[in-house]
């Protein structure tokens, strides 16, 4: 009985009956990723001009936090250019996928299809002065805190030119303003809590964003970042990007609280539709204020879902039904509900959109053959054992399999 | 098993407040059941001790200093008060210099951060919750930003929620970077570690051979103050992240005259403490102390002569002085304080061995005194660290082999 009653999917036992019906009546956050509203009239006529968008009243929900506006300021070339990040994201993870299954792309390797619209809408909220850290599932942040998909895909092939000299390969790529790219599930939480702290102390309005999933939520070092955060009023938006399985297993199978932005207990927190890349940037908008005002750190929870599996060798269809999957792809889709928006706003044509695909398409192929035609880095000893110690100061020689092959620095 | 009881006995009825009988580290206590007799086993006398500066002018001999320093002043210090002194510099001489750990900016538990929060700011020196994970965590974000940020744990014995971010945040930094070429160089971890006899199993330990199997880490222990001192100044200023750990016995033990200036010390550098050439003891930390008394009466009684090496970084150590030291010998005898399995004797006797011309020198086996394969058990802590008499016993079954 008892095991039958964990195997449920439902959250709720039959007794909390009142309860749910409660909850559901409860507004919840949508993930339709075309929810907003926009008068197409409104719209001008010039790419930079600003105009307003309506977002849907289920966009958010707030935690000890007064809601933000249900409005976002926008710009006809900013809605083209999330557009325009979405699809190469996409094309991106995609030539992964191709070279993964070509063998040539080896190892581990997370695609973040479906998520586009968390990286790309934190990502136009942002400065290139604020920091990104996130775990795993990296190569969208990479590419949008402006890593070259070149240099990513030549990463994920070991190549010198690689953004991190190869040696980190797909969960490791670190570029400017962008600290990973982190294996270990939620060791970079507390890692952002201190690229916050710096910027706190000296003095710099930066905003860190600090990224982990679900499945990373239930980690203790999470919990002692918040209370860190918490207790100095550290400038950190921590986020919860929320694909509703934490590996194979559903989040209402592992976390006693799937509330993951009130998950911080004594930080406010925000639940925002991460399908829609609007709502998310006005979500992290806000958040970045909130903290540049010297409220302290804000937990947002990013409801978000991806296409794939957990990881290349999980086809991700034996803990979901296709019929799940299928209907996100196709009534939830980032990408697709922009492109709808972006039409039926007047923002742009079909003509164009069909051109802006292409060319998009076209620029991340190009720089994908750029990187497969990339050489195997020199098998010499000195790349090996290169960065281990400061340059100049490492000792003597580092080991190597034999004594023969030890490297003298 | 009376005279355990009784050694368990003195170790709590003492007058002193409780506080001060944790944190207080009083020597008589580890060898409070001597036996009137003994010939080797006897209290170290830390005032005249060959291994500490005495007087003003032996501290400033250290050929390690630089002409400046050595014209300078020196002040009588204990291990904690320079350790103090060295912190107290580093957040002077750099504004990107941040204290935290627990309780530190009361001064910490064996006084190290002491009058720092006073003098520096409760925005540069503060107190942590008590989550060593979420401690290094956050001290190694604040390091990646370029700053130098010391963290504490309050004993070394709580580092292990703290391992993974140690090993796989720290230590990877600069090779995960790549091109970008960041680093948490400004990364230094101090930790007091080992026995006082009577911590027991979480109070006494001191895991350094688990970070010294981890390139990028830089693994330290040092001796006595003035080494402490221009150690713990190198490690702050040096571009790797280290784990820098006190021997918390000689936090008050080992006094001697410190310079006053400010000063490094070469890391990954051993130091030859006493020449000698039929056999050569290295050591780190405080066995140091236990080697240095179990020589002088080896060397009168075996008439041989011994030399010392203090590794003082055990990670990367400096192979050079080791090797070249044992090709002078022939006889080697390592002796640490933390087990024997996978120690830092094993890593030393395997290079030892390795390494062609020293291993045709060798005319005895590589030898190891180290704490037995147990857990630091409450009474039984000064059976399982290293003795006097365990390193003389095994000095003669060198030279006998």
């Amino acid at each position: 009985m008892l095991s039958r009653a964990l195997r449920t999917s439902r959250p709720v036992g039959l007794r909390s009956n009142a309860f749910s019906r409660v909850a559901l009546s409860k507004r919840t956050v949508t993930t339709d990723a075309a929810s907003a509203h926009a008068d197409k009239d409104a719209v001008p006529q010039e790419d930079d001009k600003p105009f307003q968008v309506q977002l849907s009243d289920e966009s958010f929900e707030t935690y000890e936090l007064d809601p933000p506006a249900y409005t976002l300021d926008t710009t006809k070339r900013e809605l083209k250019q999330m557009y325009i990040d979405m699809v190469s994201t996409r094309r991106m993870e995609m030539a992964a996928d191709r070279l993964y299954k070509e063998k040539k792309i080896r190892g581990f390797c997370h695609l973040s299809t479906g998520q586009e619209a968390v990286a790309t809408g934190i990502e136009h909220s942002l400065t290139k002065e604020d920091d990104i850290i996130t775990a795993y599932r990296c190569h969208g942040f990479a590419y949008m805190r402006g890593a070259s998909v070149k240099s990513i895909i030549g990463e994920l092939l070991g190549r010198r030119e690689g953004v991190s000299y190869g040696k980190g390969g797909s969960m490791h790529m670190f570029t400017k303003g962008f600290y990973g790219g982190n294996g270990i599930v939620g060791a970079q939480v507390p890692v952002g809590a201190g690229l916050a702290f710096a910027h706190q102390y000296n003095g710099n309005k930066n905003t860190t964003v600090a990224l982990y999933g679900d499945g990373a939520s239930n980690q203790g070092q999470v919990f002692e970042a918040f209370n860190m955060a918490k207790l100095w009023k550290l400038p950190i938006l921590f986020g919860c990007e929320n694909n509703k399985y934490g590996m194979g297993t559903a989040a209402n199978r592992s976390s006693a609280s799937t509330e993951y932005y009130k998950r911080g207990q004594y930080i406010p927190g925000l639940k925002v539709n991460g399908m829609d890349v609007l709502a998310v940037k006005a979500a992290v908008a806000y958040g970045k204020a909130f903290t540049a005002a010297g409220h302290g750190p804000m937990v947002i929870e990013y409801v978000t879902y991806r296409y794939g599996g957990h990881s290349m060798s999980d086809p991700g269809t034996t803990y979901r039904t296709r019929e799940e999957i299928q209907r996100m792809r196709s009534t939830q889709d980032p990408i697709a509900g922009l492109k709808q928006k972006l039409i039926e706003w007047n923002v742009t044509t079909e003509d164009e959109l069909k051109s802006m695909d292409k060319d998009a398409r076209a620029s991340v192929d190009a720089e994908v053959k750029e990187a497969e035609a990339m050489l195997p880095p020199d098998a010499t000893p000195q790349i090996l054992f290169e960065d281990i110690y400061v340059r100049g100061s490492e000792p003597q020689f580092m080991r190597g399999r034999v004594p023969e092959e030890n490297y003298y620095y | 098993m009376p005279l355990i009881a009784r050694i368990y006995r003195r170790g709590i009825t003492s007058s002193r407040p409780l506080i001060n009988n944790v944190f207080n580290i009083q020597t008589s206590c580890l060898y409070s059941t001597l036996p009137p007799n003994a010939r080797l086993n006897i209290p170290t006398d830390y005032s005249t001790t060959p291994l500490l500066a005495h007087n003003s002018q032996s501290a400033l001999q250290n050929p390690e200093l630089s002409p400046e320093v050595r014209n300078g002043t020196t002040k009588r210090m204990n291990l904690f008060q320079s350790i103090n002194d060295a912190l107290s510099i580093s957040l002077a001489e750099d504004d990107s210099v941040i204290l935290f750990g627990e309780d530190v900016a009361f001064g910490g538990v064996f006084r190290c951060s002491m009058k720092l929060a006073e003098n520096y700011g409760s925005e540069r020196v503060f107190n942590t919750p008590l989550s060593e994970q979420g401690i290094v965590g956050f001290a190694i974000g604040a390091a990646a930003e370029g700053m130098k940020a010391v963290a504490e744990i309050q004993f070394a014995d709580y580092v292990y929620p703290a391992f993974d971010q140690l090993v796989n945040e720290a230590a990877k930094f600069r090779y995960r970077d790549g091109a970008e070429g960041r680093h948490v160089g400004g990364l230094t971890v101090r930790m007091p570690c080992g026995g006082v006899g009577h911590g027991a199993l979480y109070h006494s330990q001191s895991p350094e051979s688990l970070f010294t199997h981890i390139p990028g880490l830089r693994v330290i222990m040092p001796r006595s103050p003035i080494q402490a001192k221009g150690l713990l100044l190198s490690a702050i200023a040096s571009g790797d992240p280290c784990v820098f750990m006190e021997p918390k016995v000689l936090y008050r033990a080992a006094v001697e005259q410190v310079p006053t200036a400010s000063y490094t010390l070469p890391l990954s550098k051993a130091e030859i403490l006493k020449e000698g050439k039929d056999l050569t003891i290295i050591s780190y930390g405080h066995p140091l102390y236990i080697c240095s008394a179990a020589i002088e009466k080896a060397e009168k009684d075996f008439g041989i002569s011994i030399e010392l090496i203090d590794l003082r970084t055990v990670y990367p150590w400096d192979k050079e002085c080791v090797l070249k030291s044992v090709q002078k010998t022939g006889r080697c005898l390592v002796v640490h304080e933390s087990m024997v399995n996978a120690g830092i004797g094993a890593e030393v006797a395997a290079s030892i061995q390795e390494d062609k011309e020293t291993f045709l020198r060798l005319e005895a086996p590589v030898m190891r005194v180290a704490g037995w394969s147990i857990h630091m058990g409450l009474l039984f802590e000064r059976f399982n660290i290293p003795d006097v008499a365990r390193v003389y016993d095994k000095i003669k079954q060198a030279v006998e082999y």
